[in-house]
């Protein structure tokens, strides 16, 4: 029994928005099981009483002062948008058809 | 005489500083090579001419200065650029040019170094070879058919290729270690948060660390301090000054210094000829009168496992940012299609094969009901991890092991087998799960003629011991670099 199934992947392509093929379904579900196979050893450690650790520095709520400064600038900004106007990003429609 | 391309970076700015060259001069006799050897070498994926060459002419016009000034560089196209182009090795960020520049090239620039181009990587820097670039692989300049190394394969071939004395990669898992190792060049991952992540594209943020790649171990520590220090700009940057690295790369003393040899990394499933070098390292250091024991740090195994779950989970998150909305690629914009159809069929045009595998492997391990079995117990092995380096602190300054198990394995070889890949971060994988500094200096040729690396890790914020055991390797073992490719 695969730790993932085909289905699984195509369930999580969605979650990840990247269309796939069945044929890239197909090789993903695959690689994905023997990946899984591997990296679940991490479950033999006894670490049940352990901590996690997220990040390697012991840092929280880093402040700097408030100091405005000037910020990218419009013009700037949609200089790189694959389409813009009227000074805005014009994206696809978000909402269903009424 | 010696070719300006031959000469290590602090020659070159000693040159330039004397006026006994220009920089102009330097630049073009790089910018040369570059254009006789990148298409064998592919390490370069963008040549920025007239850029490098302006900032030549500051050098020699006197408007900026320091210990680089005038000094070559190739920068992984992993940092951003102003008006440069940057892609991190991807199809979705193809033309990109960014409206701003990473605080390290801010302060290479203010420091007079001359950054040459943009070079290439595994898409996202997720990979060990090069060969998951959106636009080829690198080659390695020690032998075409094999991979430089990666991600970072692309720094890694300009410097060890005289295309340039100096590079910048970044290591989330080992991506300037491998490279540097398997090239015969060094490689430093610098202390977590000691070099800023600003402008740094996010492959898995809470382990990317930017540092340098060079020739010899001086180079690698006068970039390192250029680059290194606190930045407002970068939330995990570190309120410190900069680890006395420079020094310790001129000193190079290791008498007294006590060295563990960690017992998990070797035996079986490594190159003999890795292993012969490595122990001759060893016996090297013990002879300049280090005090050499065997340490055992007994969740390394379980390091490789933890990272394949912790920085595919961070990508996962990270990479969600390409949505083809404000930049980068957009396809499927037919005016009918949502806009949550025109992300993914972006996002299926614009990444390859392991960025995908790595963003649905991370959006498993943080899925309801897998969540604590995969990403939460790698969280706990992280920490588990981190005791092992702590508790080796107790009884030595340093760790050391072979940075790789292999040397530079061939083009295609790996390809297909994902498990076989991540294998070769195998050693370089603990320090980033720690946050410590580590590096690779090449320790000599194994018996199949290709560069072994000798990787040193050491405490947060104790880069200068990384540099003071390296500096003692390249003195007591000088060899050249093939200075053509073959």
């Amino acid at each position: 029994m695969p730790a993932i199934s085909r289905t699984d992947v195509a369930h999580l392509a969605r979650l990840a928005r990247i269309s796939m093929t069945d044929a890239e379904l197909d090789a993903m579900a695959g690689q994905l099981d023997v990946i899984l196979g591997a990296v679940s050893r991490v479950g033999e450690v006894a670490a049940n009483d352990i901590p996690p650790t997220s990040h390697a520095v012991p840092l929280t709520n880093v402040l700097r002062p408030d100091d405005p400064v000037p910020s990218l600038g419009a013009a700037a900004a949609l200089a790189a948008a694959p389409a813009a106007e009227d000074g805005r990003f014009r994206v696809p429609r978000i909402l269903d058809e009424e | 005489m010696t070719e300006l391309t031959e000469l290590s970076a602090v020659e070159i700015a000693e040159r330039v500083a004397s006026r006994d060259v220009s920089a102009v001069e330097v630049a073009h006799a790089h910018l040369d090579r570059i254009a006789e050897l990148n298409p064998a070498l592919n390490a370069f994926l963008h040549v920025d001419t007239d850029g490098a060459l302006a900032q030549a002419r500051r050098v020699d016009a006197g408007e900026v200065e320091g210990a680089l000034a005038g000094v070559p560089l190739a920068l992984k196209d992993v940092i951003v650029t102003k008006g440069v182009p940057t892609t991190a090795g991807s199809k979705i960020l193809e033309g990109w040019v960014p409206p701003y520049d990473a605080t390290i090239v801010e302060r290479m620039r203010d420091a007079g170094i001359v950054v040459l181009g943009k070079t290439n990587m595994d898409e996202f820097a997720m990979g060990s070879s090069t060969e998951h670039s959106a636009f080829g692989p690198s080659h390695n300049p020690w032998d075409l058919d094999r991979t430089p190394g990666g991600s970072g394969g692309g720094s890694s071939a300009a410097v060890a290729g005289n295309l340039a004395p100096l590079g910048i990669g970044t290591d989330t898992g080992g991506s300037i270690r491998q490279p540097g190792a398997v090239t015969g060049t060094v490689g430093v991952k610098p202390t977590y948060g000691g070099v800023s992540r600003y402008g740094l594209i996010a492959f898995s943020s809470s382990l990317d660390q930017a540092g340098p790649c060079a020739r010899t171990v001086l180079d690698a520590a006068l970039l390192h301090e250029v680059i290194g220090g606190h930045d407002a700009r970068d939330s995990t940057s570190i309120d410190q000054p900069v680890p006395p690295v420079v020094a310790a790369a001129r000193s190079g003393d290791v008498s007294g210094l006590r060295v563990g040899v960690v017992r998990e990394f070797g035996g079986e499933g490594y190159q003999p000829g890795v292993t012969a070098r490595f122990t001759e390292a060893v016996e090297l250091l013990t002879s300049l009168g280090a005090d050499v024991v065997e340490v055992s740090c007994p969740h390394f195994d379980y390091a490789l496992p933890a990272y394949y779950l912790i920085a595919p989970s961070e990508a996962s998150s990270n990479l969600a940012r390409y949505d083809a909305m404000r930049y980068g690629l957009r396809v499927g914009d037919d005016g009918e299609a949502s806009a949550e159809e025109v992300m993914a069929i972006t996002r299926a045009a614009g990444f390859g094969p392991e960025v995908k595998r790595r963003i649905i492997l991370g959006t498993y391990a943080l899925s309801a009901g897998y969540y604590d079995a995969y990403y939460g117990q790698a969280q706990k092995v992280r920490t588990l991890i981190t005791r092992d380096f702590e508790a080796a602190w107790q009884s030595v300054d340093v760790l050391v092991s072979p940075t790789t198990p292999t040397t530079a394995f061939k083009l295609g070889e790996r390809l297909d087998d994902p498990l076989a890949m991540y294998l070769a971060d195998l050693c370089t994988i603990p320090s980033n799960l720690y946050g410590g500094p580590a590096a690779s200096v090449p320790c000599g040729l194994s018996d199949d003629g290709l560069p072994v690396g000798l990787q040193v890790m050491a405490p947060v914020m104790a880069d200068d011991r990384l540099y003071s055991v390296m500096a003692a390797v390249e003195r007591a073992k000088p060899w050249s670099q093939p200075t053509t490719p073959r």
